[in-house]
């Protein structure tokens, strides 16, 4: 009951903020309602039992990625606003339309799809390990490769994005 | 009762939100934006699944998109900076240098 | 019912109220040591020896007159300083004061919530708490404000990285993420992590300092530099929210140093047989008088000294501290396999 309750006002709040950020005017309104949605979509991971997960939402997503959009925001900070310029060849509304009937195809596998629905809970208590001792353990012995393979991708990517921002090349 | 099904709807939504945002903005810093919403319904896809299998594989694929949105995130916004740059626009309609 | 949600409740109005005190002397407290430092007295009028000037200070923000100037974006602006100051205080709700009591008949652990996931739990919201300072330098619609904010946000991002990587080692040599772990810990092993992880505690109180904007790391809040900093265009009850969050996270790592570093709610000495008396000091004076230390520390170096530049602050957040922490990481991971 609790828990339907949460459910159901966190996917109310995430499609909310969702919605919000891609039709909100000004760009750093945006920015702020994708960090809402990332935390509201963090407390939803701590419903499903998913602590570690849910905590590096908030530190890595929500306190590092979106301030990175912060920041570019605020240094293209332009005094057009940047949807003066339309292109005539831009077909909006058969976008939005496909979205539709992509959304439409995905909400009918996972009602026609889904083989014997069974309860959705967060059981730590279940287990004889904590949550984060689990992932941990899987991460460093049965994915070892994935994780550092992980690790040089960000690396190129450090590197990366520090050439392509440099003035002198 | 809140199935798997549940989850499913909210990350499919999510997803068809994500793509509104993709085919109808302009400023290419919020379809960046509507990229990691998708990536997040993702996320809650996996993670819904991994609760329910009672198996952690759902946590740590979701932890490598993370990582891999990070990275995608600042090469992308790296790439917008270099390009700003150049041309004074972040509309993506007037983004078309290769044609002249 | 009573457990889940009345006792909660009144561990979380004393710890506002408390640290809301505390804050208030705390301001206080700094200027007597800053005064008492260069050889003068500080404030010495109003109450005895200045102790009522907190209470002076906070009418005069409360009654001041609330300027919000034209053309900032108002929603923006009026959350600003709310963004920096709740995750300050949220922080409060991992952080062991001290160990259990016994009152009324219950047993009553001296935290408000032992999740599984303190440590990085502080993390997270400092890492959320850095959006204020962005938002309030952007939205205050002015040039000095906005570059002082972003350039205080990224020396925030940098030392969060510092900072971070020094309690990866911690935990490494503790085994758990939860801050109650950590102080078991070091009860279990007989001795404080200061003495185990020396190199780690002193990049934690570098980085923690320029973490919380202090000196000599406060560049982007001098007067003598970019005004005010991202607080210029903020006034009365609104910077009084910038303050109160400022020594707030002072506090905050402080404490988080006393609970990683020195033994959070331990006696001293718990070898030691003739020091028996010293069971009888409760847990959280023990807390108390660490967290205060530390906050000495930190009010003793702003009175001594000088200010870095920007791009040496910067330097030493990346050349520095962070191949520092990462060769630390190393070595307690090689000491913990070999013993």
């Amino acid at each position: 009951m609790a828990q339907a309750i949460a459910f159901y006002t966190l996917s109310a709040l995430i499609l909310g903020f969702a919605v919000l950020v891609i039709t909100a005017r000004s760009s750093v309104h945006s920015v702020l309602f994708l960090v809402v949605d990332f935390l509201f979509v963090a407390a939803l991971y701590v419903l499903l039992g998913a602590q570690f997960v849910a905590i590096i939402q908030v530190i890595v997503y929500a306190g590092g990625i979106v301030v990175l959009y912060l920041f570019v925001v605020m240094l293209v900070n332009l005094k057009r606003p940047p949807e003066a310029h339309r292109d005539k060849r831009r077909l909006a509304r058969l976008g939005a339309a496909l979205a539709v009937v992509v959304l439409v195809e995905i909400v009918a596998i996972a009602f026609y799809g889904y083989v014997g629905p069974s309860p959705v809970e967060a059981a730590p208590g279940a287990l004889a390990t904590g949550n984060v001792e689990q992932v941990g353990m899987m991460l460093y012995t049965d994915y070892l490769v994935p994780f550092e393979v992980a690790s040089m991708l960000l690396l190129v990517a450090m590197v990366g994005a520090i050439v392509l921002t440099r003035r002198n090349l | 009762m809140i199935t798997p099904s549940h989850y499913l709807i909210l990350s499919a939504v999510l997803f068809a939100i994500g793509i509104i945002g993709v085919m109808v903005r302009r400023n290419i810093i919020i379809i960046l934006m509507s990229i990691e919403l998708i990536l997040n319904a993702v996320n809650i896809n996996l993670v819904a699944f991994s609760a329910q299998l009672q198996n952690a594989v759902g946590q740590v694929f979701a932890l490598f998109v993370i990582c891999v949105a990070a990275a995608e995130a600042a090469v992308g916004l790296g790439i917008i900076l270099a390009f700003f740059r150049n041309k004074e626009t972040i509309n993506i309609d007037e983004m078309n240098l290769m044609r002249w | 019912m009573i457990d889940l949600l009345v006792i909660p409740l009144i561990k979380i109005v004393f710890v506002l109220t408390g640290v809301l005190i505390t804050v208030m002397y705390l301001v206080l407290l700094e200027r007597k040591v800053q005064a008492w430092v260069q050889s003068r007295l500080g404030p010495m009028r109003v109450g005895p020896h200045g102790v009522l000037q907190p209470v002076a200070d906070v009418l005069k923000l409360f009654v001041k007159e609330d300027i919000t100037p034209v053309r900032v974006d108002v929603w923006v602006y009026t959350a600003a300083p709310i963004i920096v100051l709740v995750p300050a205080l949220i922080a409060f709700a991992v952080i062991p004061f001290g160990g259990e009591v016994h009152l009324f008949g219950k047993t009553i652990s001296l935290r408000i919530a032992d999740i599984n996931v303190g440590l990085l739990y502080i993390t997270a919201v400092a890492s959320i708490g850095v959006y204020g300072i962005i938002l309030a330098g952007w939205s205050s619609n002015s040039k000095y404000p906005l570059l002082a904010g972003l350039r205080s946000s990224a020396q925030l991002i940098s030392y969060e990285v510092a900072v971070t990587l020094t309690l990866v080692s911690v935990i490494l040599t503790a085994g758990t993420l939860s801050m109650v772990g950590i102080v078991e810990a070091q009860a279990a092993s007989r001795v404080w992590f200061a003495f185990v992880q020396p190199l780690a505690l002193v990049i934690y109180v570098i980085a923690g300092l320029a973490e919380t904007n202090r000196s000599p790391f406060d560049l982007p809040e001098a007067e003598q530099e970019l005004v005010g900093g991202f607080h210029t265009e903020y006034s009365g009850m609104r910077f009084a929210l910038f303050f109160l969050a400022e020594y707030t996270n002072m506090i905050i790592v402080s404490a988080v140093a006393t609970t990683l570093f020195f033994g959070g709610w331990l006696r001293p000495f718990p070898n030691v047989a003739w020091l028996w008396w010293l069971d009888y000091v409760p847990s959280w004076i023990w807390f108390t008088v660490k967290t205060f230390l530390v906050l000495y520390l930190f009010l003793w170096i702003r009175a001594t000294l000088p200010r870095y530049r920007y791009d040496q602050l910067m330097r030493i957040g990346w050349k520095v501290l962070i191949p520092l922490a990462l060769a630390n990481i190393v070595v307690t991971g090689i000491v913990k396999v070999l013993l």
